[in-house]
């Protein structure tokens, strides 16, 4: 069977618009975590967050698509538009139904919806906007990018919070080895309004923490909770052998294997989920955990989360076995932007043999028995696995193959 | 006498489906509105406005058929001599 490769990535995040700048600001290290903006957080128990700034959709969108779009469907549009372009991917060319979508999100456009709500409950139905009929819903981002680009083939959405762009991928894959020619997936994800803001701090998982380099820390000593943000990352994936069809011989690397799993439900003696989800992506892309350069840590940063991960990782790949790191330490939590973003991430790290750094993680638990890799790392790596887990018991894990193209296996 | 006027029209559109560039110049009044990229939606986000900001009640059935501004324009003011 021909590999299914990523042969384009739009990246938005707090790290950076663009690919680049998200790559060199993660490189260096140089976390993006700060006060809320978006909204005012003082009356709420947590007020840190990771945000997209500088980004003026006026500068990217045609106004047609603003009154109609919420913040985090602008984004998707945009990155969709800059995966499409790195890929050198011009769908008008390609067969009428040769490319979907799939995307996946926490909870749709939350900041539209609630500034809907809020004119039904203070102004009347009247004055609610004919747009949230579709604004708010968890699929338009996948629709509105499909509209916008004619991307007719199979389209989808996944709700699975964190997982979530690791499943959209995997389904863009199995669409990829279906016969689709090409697919646009992963995710941008995000709630920066009150609503969404309460419904993560209702977890009880978000850190109360005023200082941005103690907020979010995983796997260390004084772990106390996560801390939110937006962005995340689109990807474009085909098979090797369409994109060399239509004349593109490099990218950035192979979606190798795969798997999900469903933690049991609390209080059962069987144990969590994730040994099994790793484990089993492992046989999927057919390597053993020696084979494993790098992997991209879930990084919960709630105790009794960073535990069982630590213990699942040990489990499969031995005390201090792999280099274990977790960037997202400088963007927060994106929900299934998160995931996303950690592929191409990675994939950025298998090209250029640089594993970014975990940051402001001073203390790494000792009976975590990780190789918590806290300076940027210049190795060869080969193949990378990464780690997303979603609030409510959702297991995945993806194991990408780096690779420049022709010089490799099919 | 109230009327609603191409300007109104024009800003309507602007605010309801974005399009700063908009430029509503009398030969454009027989431009179907789908032709200018507003789609169902946006003609019934346009009748929302029209009803929160001007008082004028249009049903789906009687907008959606104003395929050009010059037909809303006409609908609307006659809808508005009628409350009259």
């Amino acid at each position: 069977m021909t590999a299914t490769v990523v042969t384009g990535i739009g990246v938005i995040a707090p790290t950076g618009l663009g690919t680049e700048r998200h790559w060199a600001n993660t490189v260096a290290g140089r976390g993006a975590i700060g006060r809320v903006t978006a909204f005012d957080p003082g009356g709420y128990s947590s007020r840190l967050a990771g945000e997209v700034t500088g980004f003026r959709a006026g500068d990217h969108l045609p106004g047609r698509l603003l009154p109609q779009t919420d913040g985090l469907t602008r984004l998707s549009l945009v990155a969709a538009e800059w995966a499409l372009r790195d890929a050198a991917m011009d769908p008008p060319a390609l067969p009428e139904y040769g490319i979907g979508v799939v995307t996946a999100s926490t909870a749709g456009g939350f900041e539209f919806g609630q500034r809907e709500l809020e004119k039904l409950w203070s102004k009347g139905p009247q004055h609610v906007s004919a747009y949230q009929s579709f604004a708010w819903f968890y699929a338009v981002n996948t629709g509105q990018i499909s509209i916008r680009h004619g991307l007719r083939g199979p389209n989808g959405v996944l709700v699975t919070d964190q997982a979530g762009g690791l499943d959209a991928v995997a389904q863009a894959r199995r669409r990829v080895r279906d016969g689709t020619a090409a697919m646009v997936c992963g995710a941008l994800d995000g709630s920066p309004c009150p609503w969404g803001w309460v419904a993560r701090l209702a977890t009880g998982q978000v850190s109360r923490a005023e200082d941005a380099a103690r907020a979010y820390l995983p796997f260390d000593a004084d772990a106390a909770g996560y801390v939110p943000g937006d962005g995340g990352a689109l990807l474009v994936l085909e098979s090797a052998a369409g994109a060399r069809a239509r004349g593109v011989h490099s990218w950035y690397g192979e979606v190798a294997g795969y798997a999900t799993t469903f933690d049991p439900p609390p209080g059962s003696a069987r144990p969590p989920a994730l040994r099994r989800a790793i484990e089993d992506a492992l046989a999927d892309a057919g390597l053993a955990a020696t084979d494993i350069d790098v992997v991209f840590a879930d990084g919960a940063g709630v105790p009794e989360r960073d535990r069982a991960e630590a213990a699942a990782l040990r489990a499969v790949f031995g005390p201090r076995g792999v280099p274990v790191t977790v960037p997202k330490t400088m963007t927060g939590r994106l929900g299934a932007g998160g995931s996303a973003l950690d592929l191409a991430t990675a994939l950025l790290a298998l090209r250029h043999g640089v594993i970014p750094p975990t940051v402001n993680v001073a203390r790494p638990v000792p009976g975590y028995d990780l190789d918590l890799v806290t300076r940027t790392r210049r190795q060869p790596l080969t193949a990378a696995l990464v780690v997303a887990r979603g609030h409510g018991g959702f297991n995945s894990a993806m194991v990408l193959r780096g690779g420049h193209g022709d010089t490799d296996r099919d | 006498m109230t009327t609603f006027t191409i300007d109104d029209l024009a800003r309507l559109l602007r605010e309801c489906a974005g399009e700063e560039e908009l430029n509503l110049r009398d030969d454009a009044l027989e431009l179907p509105f789908a032709a200018m990229g507003y789609d169902s939606v946006a003609m019934l986000e346009i009748a929302g406005r029209l009803r929160a900001d001007y008082g004028v009640t249009l049903d789906y059935g009687e907008i959606l058929p104003a395929e050009t501004p010059r037909r809303l324009l006409e609908l609307v003011n006659t809808s508005m001599a009628g409350d009259r």
